[in-house]
C-alpha cells in the first residue's frame, strides 16, 4: 500500500474516533445500556423530545419609555416652577404609540432660552423643537430611545432568569428572540404545567412606599368629587387596600414621589405578621434605609402606603421613624403567594410588563413517543438504503454504505461536541427527520459518482481511470447540488425557530459531512480496493 | 444490477402532455388556494389553541363536542389523531379573541370541560405535573423521611410520572397500576391513591399561538420562500448562464405551487415544519435539475452540430438512471419517515413525499423544455445560432 493512501486512511480513522468521542465520550461500560446512557449524556434533546414548555413573550417596552417620560414631565414641571417659567400644559399626546413624545404649551417667547437650558442640562436624552404658537415638542433622541428599549429587554431577561432560577427549573433557556421585536424566548425543560411559572414571570413587582395624602374613598367617583373633580397636583389616585381591614377595594390619593422603591430593597422574605397571617418582610439597602429614615422622621403620624404594581397593598400610620425594615401583609395572601411575592421582589422588578405571544407544552409521554417513532423511521430508512446500495452496486455498495455510516457518526458526533462546547445544538424531532433526509441525500452523491463510473467503464476505460473520471466529473455536480440545498437550509435557520432550527442545523451539517464522506472517504476506499487488484481485474460496481 | 440502460425516450416531444399535466395541477391548486380551502395555515401561522388529548378508552367525539359547547367553547375542530388504538384526539380552537391572554384560558377550559367525574378534594393524577406530585408527597410524607425527604420524594414522583408517561403512554386507568410501577414504593403508591384520582384522559401537548406571532410567522414563511428562490437564481445564474437559473427557479416555483396546492386541495394544515419541508424541497428539487443541466452543458461542447432539443433529449436519457435512482433513494427514506415517523411529522413528511415526486418529474418535464423554448425563441428573433446555449466554461 502506498504511503499517501495510508495517511488518508489514518486521517479517516482519526476523524471517526474524534466524532465517536463526541457521541459517547469514554463510556463507562460497553453494554447496550451503558452506550445508551453515554449517548443521552452527550446529545442534547430538544424540548419536543424531552417534554417541557416553550414560551415566547414580548416586553411592552413602551411602558418603560413611558416611565422615563413621566419622570421627564415631573422634572420639567419642577424646574419650570423653580425658574418661574409660565406654561399652560405639559402632556404626552400619544402615550400608547409615541410614549417618548412630550408637548409643552403656553411658554412665552422670552423664556425660550431658559426652557432650552433646562432640557439641555436636565434632560439630555431629549431633543426640543418648535416654538411657534408657544408650543414646544420634546422627543427622545432615536439612539437613546433604542438604547432604552433594548435595556428594558435585557433587564427583563435578567429578572426572568433570576425568578426561574429561584423556582429551581434546571437548564432553562432565556434569550432574546427575533430581531428588534422585543421578544424573549423562554424554554423550560421538564415543566409541563406552565401556569405558576407564567404568573411568577409576569409579575412586574414594582414596589414603592409612598405617602398617603388622602383617603380612603369607596369609589373613584367619590374620591374625585371630594377634590372637585381634579386629582390634586403631586398626587395620584390609586385603588387597593386603602382602608386597613377592609376586603373591598378602596381608593386613595398617594404622593407621586416614592419614598423608597424596589431598587432600594436589600432582601425580601416570607414571614408572618402579628395576626399570624402570611406576609413578606423586607429590608432596605443602606442608602435606601437612610432615605426611609429621613422620610419617616418627617412624617410621623402620617399614613404610609405600600404600593405594589400600582396597587395599594396596605396602609399603615408612621408611629416612629423607621430605618430599614418593613413588611407587606395586605390583602389575603396565602402562604404560596407570600413566598412567590418575596421571590419576585428579590429578583428585581421587570422594567415593563410582558405579554405572552406563544406557548407550547409538550408532555413527556409525547416526547418519548416521538423519539420512538423518529428513531424507528430513521432505522427503517437507513437499512432500506443500505440494502439497496449493496444489491444495486455490489462491491461499490460497501463504499456507499460505509460512507453513509460515517456520515451518521459525524452528524451525531457534531451534536455531541456542540453539547461539550456548551453551544447545545439540540436534537429535535424535525432534527431526526433531518438526519434521515441526510441519509437519503447523502446517498445521492454516491449514486452520481457510481453512475458516472459505470458510464466511463462502458466507454471502455480501465477501472482506475474510470474511478478517477467518475469522481472528477461528478464532483462539480455534487458541489452544486449541495450548495443549493445548504442555501435553503441556511435561510431556514435564519427564519426558523426551535425545532425547525434543529432541522436546519442537522441538515446543513449532514450535507457538509456528506461532502467529506461521499467524496473523500468513498474515494479512499476505492483507491484502497484498486491498490489490491491486479491490472485488468474488473471493478465490482 | 442496473435499471434504465441506454434509454432513448423523446421527452421533449411529450412536452405538451407535461405542460397540460402541470397546468391542471397548478391551476387546481391555485383555484383551491384562492376560492376553496385557501391556504390551510396551521395553528403556528393563524394563531389559536391546539390541545392533544389521549383517552384511556375510545373517545366519543360527539360527547367531547357537547362538553366543550357547554363550557362555552363553540365550534372546536375535533378530530381523531394518529392510529385509532391510541385513543387520541386533537382539539383545535380557532382564535376569535385578539387578546393573547384569552388563548390561555382556552386550554384550562378544555381540561375543565373534559373533567366530568372529579371527586371532591382529589387531584387528577393523569394531568398532574411532577411538581404537584412531589409537593403532595412532601406534604404527606408517607415514608416518614428525615433530611433527605426532598431528594427521595423527587425520585419517587419522577418514577410515578415516568411510569405514567413512558410505560403507560400518558394515561393510567387506575391508581392501583402504580403498585406495580418500577421504583415506586408501595407506601407511596398507596398515599398517591389517597390524594389523587384518575380521569379518563391526559393532555399530551398544548400549543397556544397568539395572533401576533401567527401573522409574523406567515410573513416570515413567505419571505423565507422568496429569499430561497432568489438564492437559487443567483447561484445558478452565476454557475451556469442566467437562463439556466431562470429555468431552475421556474421549475422549483412550479414544485412549490403544486405542493402547497396539494395541501390546500386536501385541506391539510400547513405547519411550521411543512414550511421547513418546502424550503428543503426548494434546495433539493434543484438537485436533479442541476444534474441534467450539467450534462446538457457538457454535451453542448461535445455535440456541436446537433440541435439543442436533440442534445437535451440525449442528456435527459443519459442521466435518467441517476435521476430516478437519487430521487428514488431519497423517496425511500422520506417514505420511511411518512410511514413510521409518527403523527407529529406527518405533514412534514407528506410535503417531502409529494415534493420529491413532483421535483423529479419537473426536472425532466419542465426545466429542460424551458431551455429549449428559450433557444427557439431566440432563433426566431434571429439573435442566436442554433447551438450556442453553451453556458459558462467550467
Amino acid at each position: 500500500m502506498n504511503k499517501n493512501l495510508l495517511y488518508k486512511l489514518a486521517f479517516i480513522v482519526g476523524t471517526m474516533l474524534f466524532f465517536l468521542f463526541g457521541i459517547f465520550g469514554i463510556p463507562k461500560s460497553l453494554s447496550g445500556q451503558g452506550l445508551l446512557t453515554a449517548l443521552t449524556d452527550h446529545i442534547h434533546l430538544g424540548l419536543d423530545l424531552k417534554g417541557g414548555t416553550h414560551l415566547i413573550l414580548q416586553v411592552q417596552v413602551n411602558e418603560a419609555v413611558n416611565v422615563v417620560a413621566q419622570n421627564a414631565i415631573e422634572t420639567l414641571k419642577d424646574q419650570m416652577r423653580k425658574q418661574k417659567i409660565d406654561y399652560t400644559d405639559i402632556t404626552q399626546p400619544d402615550p400608547q404609540n409615541n410614549p417618548d413624545h412630550i408637548v409643552i404649551k403656553g411658554v412665552q417667547p422670552q423664556s425660550r432660552t431658559d426652557l432650552m437650558n433646562i432640557v439641555r442640562d436636565r434632560l439630555p436624552e431629549y431633543d426640543i423643537t418648535g416654538g411657534a404658537d408657544n408650543i414646544w415638542n420634546l422627543a427622545m433622541r432615536p439612539s437613546n430611545l433604542v438604547d432604552l428599549k433594548n435595556k428594558a429587554v435585557s433587564q427583563a431577561i435578567d429578572t426572568i432568569r433570576n425568578r426561574i432560577d429561584a423556582l429551581g427549573v434546571s437548564e432553562p433557556t432565556i434569550q432574546e428572540h427575533g430581531l428588534g421585536d422585543y421578544q424573549i424566548l423562554v424554554q423550560l425543560p421538564g415543566v409541563d404545567d406552565p401556569g405558576r411559572v407564567k404568573d411568577i414571570m409576569q409579575s412586574t413587582a414594582m414596589l414603592e412606599i409612598k405617602q398617603m395624602i388622602d383617603g380612603p374613598y369607596p369609589s373613584q367617583e367619590a374620591a374625585l368629587q371630594a377634590k372637585g373633580g381634579i386629582v390634586p397636583a403631586d398626587s395620584m389616585l390609586m385603588s387597593g387596600q386603602c382602608a386597613s381591614g377592609s376586603t373591598e377595594p378602596t381608593w386613595c390619593f398617594v404622593s407621586r414621589i416614592s419614598a423608597v422603591s424596589g431598587k432600594d430593597l436589600r432582601s425580601a422574605d416570607q414571614s408572618t405578621d402579628q395576626n399570624g397571617q402570611p406576609s413578606v418582610s423586607f429590608s432596605l439597602t443602606g442608602e435606601g434605609g437612610q432615605r426611609f429614615y429621613s422620610f419617616t422622621s418627617a412624617h410621623v403620624g402620617d399614613n404610609l402606603a405600600v404600593v405594589l404594581d400600582n396597587k395599594v397593598m396596605e396602609v399603615a400610620s408612621i408611629k416612629e421613624p423607621i430605618r430599614d425594615q418593613g413588611s407587606i401583609s395586605g390583602g389575603r395572601m396565602t402562604e404560596q403567594q407570600a413566598k412567590d411575592l418575596s421571590m419576585v421582589l428579590r429578583s428585581g422588578a421587570l422594567p415593563a410588563s410582558i405579554k405572552y405571544l406563544e406557548e407550547r407544552t409538550v408532555g413527556p409521554s409525547l416526547g418519548a413517543d416521538s423519539i420512538r417513532s423518529g428513531v424507528r423511521a430513521a432505522v427503517v430508512g437507513m437499512v432500506a438504503v443500505l440494502i439497496f446500495m449493496l444489491i444495486y452496486y455490489r462491491g461499490a455498495g460497501i463504499n456507499a454504505d460505509l460512507a453513509l455510516i460515517f456520515n451518521l457518526i459525524i452528524l451525531l458526533g457534531f451534536l455531541g461536541w456542540s453539547t461539550m462546547a456548551g453551544v447545545n445544538v439540540a436534537l429535535t424531532l424535525p432534527g431526526i427527520a433531518g438526519v434521515i433526509l441526510t441519509v437519503g441525500m447523502g446517498v445521492d452523491s454516491n449514486v452520481l459518482i457510481f453512475e458516472r463510473i459505470r458510464e466511463e467503464l462502458r466507454n471502455g476505460k480501465t477501472p482506475p481511470s474510470a474511478v478517477d473520471q467518475g469522481f472528477s466529473h461528478a464532483w462539480i455536480t455534487i458541489v452544486d447540488t449541495h450548495v443549493t440545498t445548504i442555501v435553503s437550509a441556511a435561510i431556514l435557520f435564519i427564519f426558523g425557530t426551535g425545532p425547525v432550527k434543529g432541522f436546519a442545523t442537522t441538515l446543513t451539517f449532514g450535507l457538509l459531512a456528506n461532502l467529506f464522506t461521499a467524496v473523500f472517504v468513498s474515494r479512499t476506499i476505492f483507491d484502497w480496493v484498486l491498490s489490491r487488484k491486479q491490472r485488468g481485474e474488473a471493478l465490482s460496481i | 444490477m442496473e435499471f434504465f440502460r441506454n434509454t432513448n425516450i423523446d421527452f421533449l416531444g411529450k412536452k405538451w402532455y407535461f405542460l397540460a399535466f402541470s397546468l391542471i395541477f397548478s391551476v387546481a391548486g391555485l383555484f383551491s388556494m384562492l376560492f376553496w380551502h385557501h391556504i390551510p395555515w396551521g395553528v403556528d401561522f393563524r394563531g389559536g389553541t391546539l390541545v392533544y388529548v389521549k383517552f384511556s378508552h375510545t373517545p366519543d367525539l360527539n360527547a367531547i363536542r357537547a362538553a366543550l359547547d357547554r363550557a362555552g367553547l363553540h365550534d372546536p375542530k375535533i378530530q381523531p389523531y394518529d392510529r385509532p388504538q391510541n385513543n387520541e384526539v386533537l382539539i383545535d380552537l380557532a382564535v376569535r379573541e385578539t387578546n393573547e391572554q384569552a388563548l390561555d384560558q382556552g386550554k384550562a377550559k378544555i381540561i375543565q370541560a373534559l373533567e366530568t367525574k372529579a371527586p371532591a378534594g382529589k387531584v387528577d393524577f393523569n394531568n398532574a405535573s411532577f411538581l404537584t406530585i412531589k409537593n403532595y408527597l412532601l406534604d404527606k410524607d408517607p415514608l416518614h423521611l428525615g433530611s433527605d425527604a426532598d431528594q427521595k420524594y423527587s425520585a419517587q414522583a419522577q418514577a410515578a410520572v415516568d411510569y405514567r408517561d413512558k410505560v403507560q403512554g400518558g394515561v393510567l386507568n387506575s391508581l392501583d397500576q402504580l403498585q406495580s410501577a418500577a421504583g415506586v414504593d408501595p407506601k407511596v403508591a398507596a398515599a398517591l391513591a389517597d390524594g389523587f384520582y384518575v380521569s379518563d384522559f391526559g393532555v399530551r401537548n398544548v400549543e397556544i399561538v397568539g395572533p401576533q406571532v401567527g401573522g409574523q410567522l406567515r410573513k416570515q414563511a413567505g419571505l423565507a420562500t422568496l429569499y430561497s428562490l432568489l438564492g437559487m437564481l443567483v447561484y445558478l445564474g452565476f454557475r451556469f448562464e442566467w437562463i439556466y437559473g431562470v429555468a431552475a427557479v421556474v421549475t422549483v416555483f412550479h414544485d412549490t405551487l403544486i405542493t402547497v396546492g396539494f395541501f390546500s386541495l386536501t385541506n391539510t394544515d400547513i405547519s411550521l415544519t411543512v414550511i421547513a419541508a418546502i424550503l428543503t424541497l426548494i434546495g433539493y428539487s434543484n438537485n436533479d435539475t442541476i444534474v441534467v443541466f450539467d450534462r446538457i452543458r457538457e454535451n453542448i461542447k461535445l455535440m456541436r452540430r446537433e440541435k439543442l432539443s436533440e442534445i437535451v433529449n440525449r442528456s435527459i436519457n443519459q442521466t435518467l438512471s441517476r435521476t430516478i435512482l437519487t430521487a428514488g433513494l431519497t423517496f425511500l427514506t422520506v417514505l420511511a419517515l411518512f410511514l413510521f415517523g409518527g403523527e407529529v411529522l406527518r405533514g412534514f413528511s407528506l410535503a417531502l413525499v409529494i415534493g420529491i415526486l413532483i421535483g423529479t418529474y419537473s426536472s425532466i418535464a419542465i426545466a429542460a423544455p424551458i431551455l429549449v423554448a428559450y433557444q427557439d425563441w431566440r432563433i426566431e428573433k434571429g439573435k442566436r445560432p442554433a447551438t450556442a446555449l453553451a453556458g459558462k466554461a467550467r
